[in-house]
């Protein structure tokens, strides 16, 4: 039986995450793979810690906040060093039903990728995020496309299922800031196969995005920036 | 001996002391206090020698001599935020190790 790790990075979610726990557990209770769920409370300062504690999940308090890169490497460490097969990452917001899981686990599968990315771009269905948002999803699909060759439609999305290969790399180095597009060309270079599957995705059910209007200008740039020394350190280094 | 050359001695000196007496008193790592007792000195050497600023100019054919002050204290400065900067990217990544790892041991001890 397939050992899965669903990692939830948690900060400020006292309205969600039980919620989000509980649909994990209920949703691989009627499947043939097992999932641990692994809560990282990146040091909340509401009742996260609190509620996460009575939840039948594995809790990682942070003692400082690490923001979510390094909140959710914290669960990619535990999954690596626990002997997990694969780890799942669901945001803590609500916003990756767990009725999807089944998706990107039948789609590893099929397809024999090593990284399967939940695409709210494929079919068009459910929340599409902002304008705004899904201009800088194009624009990073088509820097993808242009250093590493990879077509990823919906290169910010958090909802990936990756294999124990990929959780090696990842235990090792992942971004701290907005990791998501930076860690497609972190896998596409290190030789690993990546795919895409159409999954449905809800508007968050509470706490606030990680980006905002104000600070989008920041995002593009510093990815923009981030993609481009790991695409040179990763080249260079071999 | 000018006015001036009296309370730029006088400055550099305290200067000085008050580094070695953070140092004594553990506030200032011993690699970091290098780049100011270096700086220290030369403001002290300078205030003493006079002529020197001009000369030196002279030197490095710089014509107004306030210039080459100014040019070599913001390139000094430049080079030790750029240092700092370092030191403080290296801090970061060893402190959200450390972060992590003290999570991964909490759940280890439950």
């Amino acid at each position: 039986m397939m050992k899965i790790a669903a990692i939830v990075p948690a900060y400020n979610e006292e309205d969600a995450i039980a919620a989000v726990v509980n649909d994990i557990l209920q949703e691989a209770r009627s499947q043939n793979y097992s999932i641990t769920v692994i809560v990282v409370n990146d040091c909340s300062g509401d009742s996260t810690t609190e509620i996460i504690s009575k939840l039948n999940c594995v809790a990682l308090n942070l003692p400082i906040n690490l923001g979510i890169g390094g909140a959710v490497q914290t669960g990619f460490k535990y999954a690596f060093e626990n002997g997990f097969d694969f780890a799942i990452q669901i945001d803590g917001d609500g916003q990756h039903p767990a009725s999807e899981i089944s998706k990107l686990v039948e789609a590893i599968n099929e397809k024999k990728c090593d990284v399967i990315i939940g695409s709210r771009f494929i079919s068009k269905e459910g929340f599409q995020s902002s304008m705004l948002r899904r201009f800088g999803i194009n624009y990073f699909k088509w820097l993808n496309r242009f250093l590493v060759g990879v077509t990823v439609t919906d290169s910010t999305s958090g909802f990936r299922l990756i294999n124990r290969k990929a959780l090696e790399i990842v235990s090792e180095y992942y971004p701290d800031e907005y990791p998501e597009p930076e860690a497609i060309i972190l896998f596409s270079l290190n030789k690993l196969k990546i795919g895409e599957v159409s999954v449905t995705m809800k508007e968050r059910q509470g706490g606030v995005s990680s980006i905002n209007a104000v600070s989008s200008i920041y995002y593009m740039f510093k990815v923009s920036l981030a993609i481009f020394y790991t695409f040179i350190r990763i080249k260079f280094k071999k | 001996m000018e006015k001036i050359q009296i309370i730029a001695i006088a400055i550099s000196i305290l200067f000085l002391l008050y580094i070695v007496r953070l140092i004594i008193k553990g506030k200032l790592r011993e690699e970091y206090s290098i780049v100011w007792i270096v700086c220290t000195a030369v403001l002290v050497v300078f205030s003493f020698w006079r002529s020197g600023l001009d000369i030196v100019s002279n030197v490095v054919g710089v014509y107004s001599p306030p210039n080459l002050v100014f040019t070599a204290a913001i390139f000094a400065i430049f080079i030790y935020l750029l240092h700092l900067s370092v030191v403080i990217s290296k801090l970061q990544s060893q402190n959200k190790q450390l972060a992590q790892d003290i999570a991964l041991l909490k759940e280890k001890m439950k």
